[in-house]
């Protein structure tokens, strides 16, 4: 018994400096949700959980190894019989089901409020792509590359993607949400931001290539802030074609693939692209005007630039734009020879 | 020409890859189409597989059989002796089980290096040494080859130790036996083959539409996974039947060393589920070279199907790693502690329980995937039902620790370390069962984390712990003590900076499978500890491989019960065993088997009193 007392004491010990421990260095990144703040209190638990259990199997152990080890005098020693005990079985059978229903239970009830809906949530619609992110507000009718929210709202985003499996996830929001391709598969995910400030949404499904690169900024931003935003966004930007052209590759994500500071990327760049002499893959030599880029955007396959990869550009642009926006684009793109 | 069996394996697979690969192009050309590498290289890959089988000489006796032909009894083959038995199709378990066991250690070092390569791309942020596809392609191969590593490393132990343990002369089906394991070197070719064929970039778990697109080496990694697919189930199959039916006499279920136990329980899993994720990698293939659109959505698939039968093998394959692992565990802690193992029918019985559980579970790789709202809460309840059996394990131990009179060989070393690494991957798996906190850690480098603990606690330690201790048994002498040391006191620290780091700036934001990472995340320093913890796990393990080989011919000779183990093995058989094992010995069970500290009781004897045990010094 003075053994079991003595384990007893270490154990609380151990699990409580565990605790702290691993409460003070700062596990998790900032609360900007108040899903963080939900899903944050179920990590707690957890984190007492495994400080408890941790600290009883190693103190166990480590003082049994310790305190009835071997005597020197007699190396032959061998252990005592003890072969088992149903009782004790039964007890960390029972006990620890009972500890798992009732964590589940919270986990249940976690996931509940996580998902708490707001009916005056903000509607998004975000869309994925390789390797881009383009966000839709249908209520204002405005397309954007960074994803503005006003603090204190509930959003309500549905996602899909055009191409492969993405994964919408900001750290400070906590949430995750697979995004899918099909029109059958748009999924829904809710959260409430409660902190202003500039954050990054990551893509967290391995989606290829440039998979590492797939993020775009979120701004948090007050009430006042976020209209100024939308007021600027829908009229009081310039409406020559060229401006209009940078918006939409912009929005749609041109630029994950084409950098227009001469940087390469998975596509050629853009500056200085207009009337450059290209090698096409079929051994070509041409010189890039309007109508191949015309063609490039609308039907990029036929007329693959050596060392780039086919099958990578999306071949549904002819059909995603008007003829205006597609010639705004090349306008763009002329601009930046 | 007398070419040995592997020699001569890897060039029929050669001159088949080419035939397959020509018949295609015949095909095509005949149907009046191009020639396309893409069909070509998968039937290529499967006629040099079979080729490789035909020139190991795996279906000579089978094809003997059908023509009716005389064959020798398994048992009265006496292969050949030396060095030269491990190379070429060999019968005796034993020698298969090393046979494994060199293919294990095989792809643990190529799979190893691979991440080797990628972690210095990660040491730092931005991108130095790689592009995009070598780094996903390093990635993916890492996973697949190192989960090919496990199934090998729980098939060398098992096909080793189980028939010694229940004093069986050799396995239920020995030339199946011999198959299973060829089979697999073929495939862990054609699984390597990947990376010279545009490699790929889906990482090990192959998701479409992403799997469907892409370079096509994508087929090479599907290709050979479903090859070692077979090996798994007709290893499993054989090993159940050799359990079930192959005990000695009076060796009843419960009086089975608990290894035995969880090599049935691991091998009815394989027995069953691998084809789940055969069937899916099978539908993706077929979906790339005949357009069948299983899981394009434009096309009227899903791509969470795929999802579902993936995780449907992959989450109880994960209790396949383990079990045998936990099993060289709660086999050898007795012996060190000089203690019977607490609770043996629990122990035996929590085997079956994770197993069976493992099976309710899958759902938890899917709680951001899109599965339907309802199905998340049942799969949270079954994922922590998981804890339950899984601490029975774990008290037991301790419960058979306590007051224990522990020796601290090198093997115990393993153990103790395994069981302190599986506690950590163990406790780390509930935040992931909750699917509110999952939402945050799915994908992230926690989960890099969870899992490495899991298996490195699970099948590192444990073989690792399994080789020091049967290795005389093998050789009949002694790996060196000094090296084993230096091996553990290694690589135990240098895996916890490793994997505490991962799960650290996963709970903080990095991502996995992402080849550079923002700057501004902070992550750089801990990164580089990563990697330096990696690089420092590969050096114990060049140690590891040095005492391996030296100590073969120069270790301390070890021919009798150097553990002092109660285990027929041990007991009753000199080192290195005899070729068929107890043939002409007959020995009864009289005892239990871990009845240490009952004196003068023992698990097994001779029959006709005859006392043929060496004593050891
Ligand atoms: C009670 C113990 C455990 C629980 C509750 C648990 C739970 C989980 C959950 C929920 C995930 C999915 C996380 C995610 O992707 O978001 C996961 C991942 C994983 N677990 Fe466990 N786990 C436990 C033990 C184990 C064991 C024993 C093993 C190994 C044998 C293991 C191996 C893995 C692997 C390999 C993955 C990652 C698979 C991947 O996405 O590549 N886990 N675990
Ligand atoms: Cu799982």
């Amino acid at each position: 018994m003075k053994h079991f007392s003595i384990v007893s004491i270490l154990v609380i010990l151990l699990t409580v400096i565990v605790y702290f421990f691993l409460q003070a260095v700062g596990l998790l990144p900032t609360q900007a949700s108040s899903q963080a703040i939900i899903i944050d209190q179920l990590f707690d638990i957890h984190i007492g959980i495994i400080a408890f259990l941790f600290s009883l199997i190693v103190v166990f152990i480590g003082y049994s190894l310790i305190v009835f080890r071997r005597n020197k005098q007699m190396p032959d020693e061998e252990g005592q019989h003890i072969t088992g005990s149903s009782k004790l079985e039964i007890v960390w059978t029972l006990v620890p089901l009972a500890v798992v229903i009732f964590i589940s239970y919270l986990g249940a009830i976690s996931l509940a409020e996580t998902r708490k809906i707001d009916p005056q949530a903000l509607d998004i619609k975000v869309t994925g792509g390789q390797w881009y992110w383009s966000f839709d507000y249908p209520d204002y009718g405005i397309t954007s590359d960074v994803l503005y929210l006003p603090v204190g709202r509930q959003v309500k985003l549905s996602l899909t993607s055009m191409d492969v499996i993405h994964s919408f996830w900001v750290p400070e929001f906590r949430v995750k949400q697979d995004v899918l391709p099909g029109e059958n598969l748009v999924k829904e995910l809710r959260f409430t931001p409660i902190e202003t400030g500039d954050f990054m949404v990551l893509c967290a499904e391995l989606c290829g290539g440039a998979h590492a690169y797939m993020n775009s900024p979120v701004k948090v931003v007050t009430d006042g802030e976020f209209q100024d935003w939308i007021d600027e966004e829908l009229g009081n930007f310039p409406q020559d074609p060229e401006s209009l052209g940078e918006r939409l590759a912009k929005n749609n994500g041109c630029f994950g693939c084409h950098s227009v500071d001469g940087k390469d990327g998975v596509g050629p760049t853009w500056k200085g692209l207009y009337r450059s002499e290209k090698t096409l893959v079929s051994g070509e030599k041409i010189v890039v005007g309007e109508d191949y880029l015309y063609n490039a955007i609308v039907n990029p396959n036929s007329q693959i630039v050596l060392g780039y990869p086919a099958n990578v550009m999306a071949q549904n642009y002819g059909e995603l734009f008007t003829d205006e926006e597609i010639n705004n684009m090349i306008t763009f793109i002329k601009s930046l020879e | 020409m007398n070419l040995s069996g592997i020699v001569k394996g890897i060039l029929f697979q050669i001159v088949g890859s080419f035939i397959g690969a020509g018949i295609m192009g015949g095909i095509r050309a005949l149907m009046g189409l191009p020639w396309k590498t893409e069909p070509a290289i998968v039937l290529g890959g499967l006629v040099g597989a079979i080729a490789f089988m035909v020139g190991v000489g795996a279906f000579k006796d089978w094809w003997k059989m059908a023509l009716g032909e005389e064959v020798t009894e398994a048992s009265e083959v006496v292969g050949k002796q030396g060095l030269s038995r491990y190379f070429g199709f060999s019968l005796d378990h034993k020698v298969i089980g090393i046979q494994y066991g060199i293919l294990s250690m095989v792809l643990l070092v190529l799979g190893g290096s691979l991440a080797l390569i990628f972690r210095v791309e990660l040491a730092q942020s931005g991108l130095q040494l790689l592009n995009f596809v070598q780094f996903n392609t390093l990635v993916g191969l890492h996973g697949m080859v190192l989960i090919a590593s496990i199934l090998m490393g729980i098939a060398a132990m098992s096909n080793y130790v189980v028939p010694l343990l229940i004093g069986a002369e050799d396995m239920a089906f020995p030339r199946l036996n011999a198959f299973s394991f060829w089979i697999a070197v073929p495939a862990s070719i054609i699984l390597m083959s990947s990376m010279f064929f545009g490699g790929f970039e889906t990482g090990w778990t192959a998701y479409p539409p992403l799997s469907v697109r892409g370079p096509m080496g994508i087929q090479m990694f599907f290709l050979g996974v479903f090859i070692v697919g077979y090996s798994s189930i007709l290893g499993a199959l054989n090993l159940i039947a050799t359990i079930l039916t192959m005990r000695t006499k009076g060796m009843g279920l419960f009086k089975m060393p608990i290894f035995a136990w969880s090599v049935l329980a691991t091998s009815i899993i394989s027995l069953t589920a691998t084809q789940l994720i055969g069937l899916s990698f099978q539908l993706v293939m077929f979906e790339r070279l005949f357009g069948m659109s299983f899981f394009t959505p434009s096309d009227g698939g899903n791509p969470i199907l795929f999802q579902h039968l993936f995780w449907f093998y992959s989450h109880p394959a994960v209790y396949i790693f383990v079990l045998p692992g936990l099993g060289i565990i709660s086999e050898l802690l007795p012996v060190f502690v000089r203690k019977p193992l607490f609770g043996y029918k629990w122990v035996a019985m929590s085997s079956m329980g994770i197993a069976l559980t493992g099976f309710l579970v899958w759902g938890h790789h899917m709680f951001t995937a899109g599965i339907e709202e309802y199905l998340r809460v049942p799969f949270m309840y079954s994922t922590l039902l998981v804890a339950v059996p899984t601490g029975v394990k774990f008290f037991s131990w301790v419960a058979t620790i306590w007051q224990g009179k522990a020796r601290f060989p090198v093997p115990m070393l393993f153990v103790l370390g395994g069981i302190i690494v599986f506690l950590l991957g163990g406790l780390t798996g509930p935040p992931n069962g909750t699917v509110s906190t999952d939402l945050h850690l799915h994908d992230t480098y926690y989960i890099v984390g969870h899992f490495h603990n899991t298996m490195f606690g699970g099948f590192i330690f444990p073989i690792f712990a399994a080789i020091y201790y049967w290795y005389p048994k093998i050789t009949g002498r002694r790996m060196s003590e000094t090296l084993g040391k230096i091996h553990f006191y290694l690589m135990t620290p240098s895996f916890f900076l490793m994997t505490f780091g991962q799960m650290r700036i996963g709970l903080l934001g990095m991502r996995r499978r992402i080849a550079d990472y923002d700057p501004a995340m902070g992550f750089d320093f801990t990164q580089l500890l990563i990697t330096i913890g990696g690089y420092l796990i590969a050096i114990s393990i060049l140690v590891f491989f040095y005492n391996l080989i030296v100590s073969a011919k120069k270790g301390e000779s070890a021919t009798g019960n150097i553990w002092n183990s109660r285990s027929p093995e041990w007991d009753i058989l000199p080192s290195p065993a005899p070729v068929h094992n107890y043939a002409g010995i007959h020995f009864n069970v009289v005892g239990e088997p871990y009845d240490y500290g009952l004196i003068g009781s023992k698990y097994v004897e001779l029959a006709q009193g005859i006392h043929q045990r060496e004593e050891s010094d």
